[in-house]
């Protein structure tokens, strides 16, 4: 790392994709899959109710889908600021 | 062939592959012994983590759970799965860059205290110890039920295979069976869900045929499933929740961050050669692990139907009345799979009301129209009791599979059950002969002595696990849920401030730690007495169950633990002197990936 400046750059834009992954993974489950599950119910995805489907299958295939985002992007932030591994 | 010749069979040749493999992968350094020499391709990491989580509860009793809970029962789901995204952003990268090999030496270097590593180690020995229980009374359950020999028998002969690979292999013998107990397990757990799913809905993907319609019918199957528990006095299928919303949201957040604190899943990340590869293998082991999730509410709500569908005729036929006198099976007519699991104990029937039919519905409803039809129809109570963990070993022979699938159900039971204690095992040791003797007792200990001490302590937490397998003490049932507590209280918030605060000192971190895990203790104690012994609960002092804390369970407790170790580690920490600046200067360090080196146990 060369200077304060891009150190502190990188570990801000690292925050910032972590918060924005974290807001989705609290929304699918601790929103979808309990809070307003409920109210998801009324929609169905086929013999599924929406809600019910979130809490048994939907959160998880979103969850695996954003570590690979997550680590896709983190390499690019890594050598945007040139600290990725040879 | 018969059945007990094909089970046998079939478990004597994984073993045979699992010894092979152990021969083929000795370990020769403590390198390749804690960490598989640190170049373990993320794909095989991800698989032999996806191994080493799913224990025997997972695959035998998870979705029991699921199919007795319906809905609630996503918040072992999300709970158990969730865990791997806050592992992957939040900790593995950084533990990886850091470069020990336990998490004890990460307390003790960014705490530069040996007291905190002491803390760590005793929370990590607690989880860990109580979690090993589980999976060697698994693998003698397994044994006995499947093999035809005595439970103890099975425990000795689970030992023995273990101690071959795992303390001759050391974490690269262990990774590499891992990854064929993994194939075995997913196996074993996928193949009757398939033949299930196509009986009962015509589609053979359990993930879809659970949203599909109920064959012949054009109502779904779970519309049917809610349709049919309703009517027998239970809670709706898709809306039912465990206590209160409340609980579930913080029973899940307790299970997510026990996950990620847990320090044998927490160690996998350092077997692999790069910070990078470390963010890749926590989405390939949620992958793997994830064949198995999203099959398992399938199996719980086929499982469920399937049940009800034999002890109930209505259940077949449309607008069935369920409470006609000959829709209740007769009990001398009973299918033979229920015959062989009264053996077990583990279904048992009592004919209360002595009609020789067996009536089996929710017989705590207070529901006072379902009551007056159960009065009407002469109903004394439900008469029919079922272990939850029927619902997947009995399953194939409920379906009617060949011989082949239970023979493979056997194999893959012991595989979750092996392949989890193998994992806890090296935690165990790597605490014991790494963190205590090496970099506490005996400072000055060569490579080859710390060598030959991880292997003797593994192979006494092998006799220790076998005989606490064979001699169970009274609390073991309810100490895997607080063997998450603990990590989510302890472990999980210390590893955090470690990383994202720069100005977290020892100080702050022993306190919360300390709180956290008495706090937890504490509630847990209060539900189910001090150190577990009956008699002593002291609830009545606050108030009674319901009122004390929101009617929390104590197993969803972990998280407001954690709460309070956040809390209690930043208020110490501004009443005590500020972290050293080599320490702040190395926690800036291990936020970029560059300048990653292989592990070591060097200091």
């Amino acid at each position: 790392m060369s200077t304060d400046n891009s150190s502190k750059a990188y570990w801000k834009e690292t925050l910032a994709l972590v918060r924005n992954m974290l807001i989705i993974w609290f929304v699918v489950s601790y929103g979808a899959g309990i809070l307003f599950a409920g109210a998801l119910n009324s929609i169905s995805l086929g013999g599924y109710p929406l809600g019910f489907w979130f809490a048994q299958q939907g959160s998880i295939y979103v969850f695996i889908i954003l570590i690979f985002y997550y680590a896709n992007r983190m390499g690019k932030i890594d050598e945007k600021y040139d600290v990725h591994e040879d | 062939m018969g059945l007990q010749a094909m089970t046998y069979l079939v478990v004597g040749l994984t073993f045979a592959i699992y010894i092979g493999i152990a021969v083929w992968a000795r370990a020769g350094s403590t390198s390749e012994f804690y960490s598989a020499g640190g170049n373990v391709p993320p794909v095989i990491n991800g698989m032999a983590i996806g191994a080493d989580w799913m224990s025997a509860a997972s695959f035998i009793s998870m979705a029991g759970l699921i199919a007795n809970m319906g809905f609630g029962g996503g918040l072992f789901l999300m709970g158990w799965t969730g865990g791997y995204v806050l592992l992957a952003m939040l900790l593995a990268p950084y533990l990886r860059k850091f470069g020990k090999f336990t998490v004890p030496a990460f307390v003790s270097t960014r705490y530069y205290s040996r007291g905190a590593s002491v803390v760590a180690v005793l929370c990590l020995l607690a989880a860990s110890l109580t979690y090993i229980i589980g999976q060697m009374t698994g693998v003698g359950v397994a044994f006995s039920r499947f093999l035809g020999v005595s439970n103890s028998t099975g425990v000795y002969i689970g030992m023995g295979i273990v101690f071959l690979y795992a303390v001759f292999g050391g974490m690269k013998g262990i990774t590499y069976t891992q990854v064929a107990q993994y194939c075995v397990l997913i196996l074993a757990y996928t193949v009757p869900a398939i033949f299930i799913s196509m009986h009962l809905t015509g589609n053979p993907l359990p993930q879809l045929g659970l949203g599909s319609n109920f064959v012949g019918t054009d109502m779904s199957l779970l519309s049917k499933l809610d349709q049919v528990v309703t009517g027998l006095g239970f809670g709706k299928y898709t809306t039912q929740v465990p206590g209160s919303l409340l609980n579930m949201f913080v029973y899940t957040v307790s299970l997510m961050i026990g996950t990620a604190g847990l320090p044998h899943v927490i160690m996998r990340f350092f077997t692999v050669a790069t910070v990078k590869d470390a963010r890749y293998s926590a989405g390939w082991a949620l992958i793997f692990i994830a064949i198995l999730y999203t099959t398992a509410p399938a199996v719980a709500a086929m499982a469920r139907l399937n049940l009800h569908a034999t002890i109930n005729k209505a259940v077949m036929q449309t607008d069935g009345d369920f409470f006609a006198p000959e829709n209740s099976i007769i009990y001398a007519e009973r299918p033979d799979w229920m015959k062989r699991w009264e053996v077990t104990g583990l279904l048992k029937f009592k004919d209360l009301n002595g009609d020789g039919r067996i009536q089996y519905y929710n017989g705590k409803s207070k529901d006072a129209d379902f009551l007056a039809k159960v009065e009407a129809a002469g109903w004394k109570g439900s008469e029919l009791s079922v272990n939850r963990d029927i619902m997947v070993l009995a399953n194939p022979e409920i379906a009617l599979l060949p011989n082949w699938v239970i023979a493979l159900v056997a194999a893959g039971g012991l595989a979750a059950a092996l392949s989890t204690a193998a994992g806890l095992l090296l935690a165990i040791s790597s605490a014991i002969s790494h963190d205590l003797f090496k970099n506490i007792w005996f400072r000055d200990m060569t490579e080859s002595q710390e060598l030959l001490a991880g292997k003797i302590a593994m192979a006494c937490s092998i006799v220790v696990a076998g005989y606490l397998g064979l001699n169970p003490p009274g609390f073991a049932a309810g100490t895997v849920a607080i063997a998450f507590g603990l990590a989510a209280s302890s472990i999980f918030p210390c590893l955090m401030m470690g990383i994202f605060s720069r100005t977290m000192n020892k100080q702050g971190a022993i306190a919360g730690m300390l709180s956290g895990l008495g706090i937890t203790m504490f509630y847990v104690f209060a539900h189910k007495g001090i150190f577990f012994i009956k008699g002593t609960e002291f609830l009545g002092l606050f108030g009674g169950k319901s009122s004390f804390f929101f009617g929390i369970s104590p197993n969803a407790f972990g998280a407001i633990g954690a709460i309070v170790n956040f809390a209690v580690a930043f208020a110490v920490k501004n009443m005590t002197p500020p972290v050293p600046e080599d320490i702040a200067q190395m926690v800036e360090d291990i936020r970029v990936p560059r300048g990653s080196k292989a592990v070591d146990g060097v200091h």
